[in-house]
C-alpha cells in the first residue's frame, strides 16, 4: 500500500477554508493510524472495529452537522469531507457514521420530542448508544411505500409486527428507529435493544462492506409505548427526508473510495516494470485511464462540493443529491474496476485496498436508493413526468 | 504557567518538491504545508503541561498569511491564543533574525516557559530555539525528553549520544527544545476546530515589535541547493570471503552508511 498524499488536480483545495482543510486533516489522521494498517484484517475477518467507536465519538464524527445536544455544528462541507476521508478508509466504517448521524441523530434531531432528544441524541453523539435505521424490507426496498411493517395501537401502546433487510449496525444497535405502516399514515418508533419481540440476526456471507454490521430485523408483537413514537415524522416523506441527509454523504465519501483506488494505481503504475524495464505508467493504454481516473475525480469533487454549499444556504434538495450520489458512486466504482485493471493480478489480492473497495461500492451503488431509482428522480426533475412504475 | 510555544510551519514531509529557478530554494506555489513535525511534539508537551499545572498556551508562529493554517491547528488542539508574526520584512530571515523577531515578540509576554521543536524539518539549523533564550537572557536546555515541573523550577530529561541520558535542574523562566517523538501529538477535534474560531489571534508586524529592515539582514545565505546526482559505479573486491567481507561491511558503514 502507498502513502496518500490527497487528489488534488485542479487547486480544490483553495476553495476550502482553513477549518474546513483542518477537519479533513483530523480524519485523514485518524483513517491513516487507526484504520488502514488494520482494514485488510478486520475486512477477511468480517470484524467491525467496535473499538473505534468512543475515539470517533471524542473527535466528535457522529451527527458533526447537527447543532446542540453535544454535536460539532460543523458546516456540510466539513461535514462532506469527514465522510471521504473515512471512506477513503473503508465504506464499511463510514457507513456506521453515516447511519449513526444522518440516519438515527437526525431524524430524532428533526421529529423527535424533546424527552427523545435529551434521552437519545448526547448518548449518540458520546457514542454510547449506537443507532439503526429501519426502513428496507425483506420485500420492499426501492419502493418503501409498500412496506409491511404495521404498528396497531393498543391504548397507550403500538404493537408492532414485520420485518426489516438489510440494516447497517443492526445487531449492535441500541435502539433502532423502525419506520411502520399505521393508522394515520407512515410513522417512526425508537425500540430499543431487548424489547421483548425484538430480534436482529446477522447476515452473513457478505462479499461486500464486511468491516460492518448488517442484520435483519425481526419483530413480533413488539409492545413499544406511544411516547416511542417520533412526534414530528408523518408519512414517507420524514424517512426519505432522512436519507437525503444520509446520501449527501455517501456522495462525499464515495470520493475517498475514489481516490484511494486511484492513488494506489497511480503509485503502482509508476512503480510496476514490465517491457524493457519501463514503468507502465508510460504505457499509453495505463495513461488513459488514469487521466479518466483523475478527470472523474475531479468532477465528482466540484459537484460535492456545490452540492455541500448549496446545502449551507438551505438550497439543495433531494434531485440535487441524487445527482450527487449517483454520479459519484458510479464514478468511484469504475474507477475501482480501472484500478485494479493496472494492478493486475495484484490487484485482486488484499495486500491492496483496491478490491476490498470495489466489493464494497457494489453495495454502495444499490444501498440508500439504487443508482437507477436516482436516475428517475434526476429524470423527473428535468421532465417533470413521474417514471418510477 | 504562561508557556509559549514557538512553532513553524514547513512544507509537508510527502511533498513533491522541485527546485527554484534560481537555484536558491524550493518552488513554494504548489505544494502543501503542515506544522513542523518536532513542534508537534513542543505543543503537545505545552497543552500536557497546562492540564496538569493549569495556566496558558500561547502559539507563536513567524510566517506569511498560509501560517494561518498552521495556527488555528494549534488553537483547535487547545492553545488558548496566538501571535502571529508577519511582515514583508519577515521574509526570508535566518534563524538568528528569527529568533529576534520572537524574543522582541515574546519579551512583553514574559512567559513562565518557552518550548519548541529541536529543529525544523525544512533548514534543521536547530538553531532559532537557542538563540532565542539567549536573546531573551533566558536558560535553556536543549534536546528534552521529558519534563517535570517542581515549583519555580524544571527537572528535565536530556538525550546525549549513544542511548545515554541526563538529567538537570533548570530555574524558571527557561527555554526548551523538544525531541521528536517524547508525546503522542493529539488530534484537532471537530470540537475544538469549532472552538478555534473564537481564540484570538493577533498579527504583528515589524514596526508593532518595533523592528526595521535594517536590524534583520539575515547573518547567514543560502547560495545553492541541489538533488544529489546519482552515479552508478560498480566496485569489485578481491580477497579470501572473508576480507571480501570485511570490505564490503567497511564500505557500507564508512561510504555508503547504510550500517
Amino acid at each position: 500500500m502507498f502513502a496518500f498524499r490527497g487528489v488534488d488536480y485542479m487547486e480544490i483545495d483553495s476553495l476550502f477554508s482553513d477549518e474546513e482543510k483542518l477537519v479533513r486533516q483530523t480524519v485523514r489522521e485518524f483513517v491513516d493510524r487507526e484504520v488502514l494498517p488494520h482494514i485488510e484484517e478486520w475486512n477477511r475477518e468480517g470484524k467491525f472495529p467496535r473499538h473505534l467507536v468512543p475515539i470517533m465519538a471524542e473527535l466528535g464524527f457522529y451527527g458533526a452537522n447537527l447543532h446542540g445536544y453535544g454535536c460539532a455544528g460543523l458546516n456540510n462541507v466539513q461535514y462532506g469531507l469527514i465522510m471521504q476521508e473515512l471512506e477513503r478508509g473503508d465504506s464499511g466504517l463510514r457507513s456506521f457514521v453515516s447511519v449513526q448521524g444522518a440516519l438515527v441523530m437526525y431524524p430524532i434531531l428533526e421529529y423527535g420530542s424533546e424527552e427523545q432528544k435529551n434521552r437519545w441524541l448526547p448518548a449518540l453523539q458520546q457514542g454510547k448508544a449506537i443507532g439503526c435505521f429501519g426502513l428496507t424490507e425483506p420485500d420492499f426496498g426501492s419502493n418503501p411505500a409498500g412496506m409491511r411493517t404495521r404498528a396497531v395501537k393498543d391504548g397507550q401502546h403500538y404493537v408492532i409486527n414485520g420485518e426489516k433487510a438489510w440494516i447497517t449496525s443492526g445487531s449492535i444497535a441500541d435502539v433502532a428507529l423502525i419506520w411502520c405502516r399505521t393508522d394515520d399514515g407512515i410513522r417512526g418508533f425508537l425500540v430499543e435493544r431487548g424489547t421483548p419481540g425484538f430480534t436482529a440476526r446477522d447476515i452473513k456471507g457478505k462479499w461486500s462492506l464486511r468491516a460492518s454490521v448488517t442484520s435483519t430485523l425481526a419483530l413480533q408483537e413488539v409492545r413499544v409505548p406511544a411516547c416511542a413514537m417520533l412526534p414530528g415524522a408523518q408519512g414517507l416523506k420524514a424517512p426519505l427526508r432522512c436519507l437525503t441527509q444520509a446520501r449527501y454523504g455517501i456522495g462525499w465519501g464515495a470520493i475517498g473510495a475514489a481516490m484511494a483506488c486511484y492513488n494506489e494505481a497511480l503509485e503502482y503504475a509508476k512503480a510496476r516494470k514490465q517491457f524493457d524495464d519501463r514503468p507502465i505508467a508510460s504505457h499509453q493504454m495505463v495513461q488513459e485511464k488514469l487521466a479518466d481516473m483523475i478527470t472523474e475525480i475531479t468532477k465528482a469533487q466540484l459537484l460535492a462540493l456545490q452540492v455541500g454549499r448549496l446545502k449551507d444556504r438551505g438550497r439543495a434538495d433531494f434531485a440535487h443529491v441524487s445527482m450527487l450520489k449517483r454520479n459519484n458512486v458510479k464514478m468511484a466504482l469504475d474507477i475501482a474496476r480501472a484500478a485494479r485493471d493496472i494492478l493486475g493480478a495484484n490487484g485482486v489480492a488484499d495486500e491492496y485496498p483496491i478490491f476490498r473497495h470495489m466489493c464494497n461500492l457494489e453495495s454502495v451503488y444499490t444501498y440508500e436508493g439504487t443508482h437507477n431509482i436516482h436516475t428517475l428522480i434526476i429524470g423527473e426533475r428535468v421532465t417533470g413526468i413521474p417514471a418510477y412504475k | 504557567m504562561k508557556i509559549a510555544v514557538c512553532l513553524k510551519q514547513v512544507p509537508s514531509r510527502d511533498s513533491v518538491l522541485r527546485l527554484n529557478r534560481a537555484g536558491t530554494w524550493i518552488e513554494e506555489v504548489d505544494i502543501s504545508y503542515e506544522i513542523n513535525e518536532p513542534d508537534t511534539y513542543a505543543l503537545e508537551e505545552a497543552l500536557m503541561l497546562k492540564e496538569k499545572h493549569g495556566g496558558e498556551v500561547v502559539v507563536c508562529s513567524l510566517g506569511p498569511a498560509r501560517t494561518q493554517q498552521a495556527i488555528k491547528e494549534a488553537l483547535a488542539k487547545g492553545a488558548d491564543r496566538a501571535l502571529h508574526f508577519d511582515d514583508p520584512a519577515f521574509q526570508g530571515l535566518d534563524a538568528w533574525a528569527t529568533a529576534r523577531v520572537l524574543a522582541q515578540g515574546l519579551a512583553k509576554e514574559e512567559p513562565d516557559l518557552v518550548v519548541t521543536g529541536l529543529q525544523s524539518d525544512d533548514f534543521g539549523f536547530a538553531q532559532t530555539g537557542v538563540i532565542l533564550a539567549e536573546l531573551l537572557g533566558l536558560p535553556h536546555s536543549t534536546i528534552i525528553m521529558e519534563v517535570q515541573v517542581t515549583g519555580r523550577a524544571l527537572k528535565v530529561k536530556r538525550e546525549l549520544e549513544s542511548g545515554w541520558f541526563q538529567w538537570i535542574e533548570i530555574p524558571l523562566p527557561a527555554v526548551l527544545t523538544i525531541q521528536s517523538g517524547i508525546n503522542k501529538p493529539r488530534y484537532a477535534t471537530l470540537k475544538g476546530i469549532m472552538a478555534a474560531k473564537n481564540k484570538p489571534i493577533q498579527r504583528l508586524g515589524a514596526a508593532d515589535l518595533g523592528l526595521d529592515a535594517a536590524a534583520l539582514v539575515p547573518r547567514q545565505k543560502i547560495t545553492r541547493v541541489y538533488v544529489p546526482a546519482k552515479r552508478a559505479q560498480t566496485e569489485f573486491f578481491a580477497g579470501t570471503p572473508k576480507e571480501i567481507a570485511t570490505k564490503l561491511v567497511d564500505k557500507l558503514k564508512n561510504e555508503a552508511r547504510v550500517l
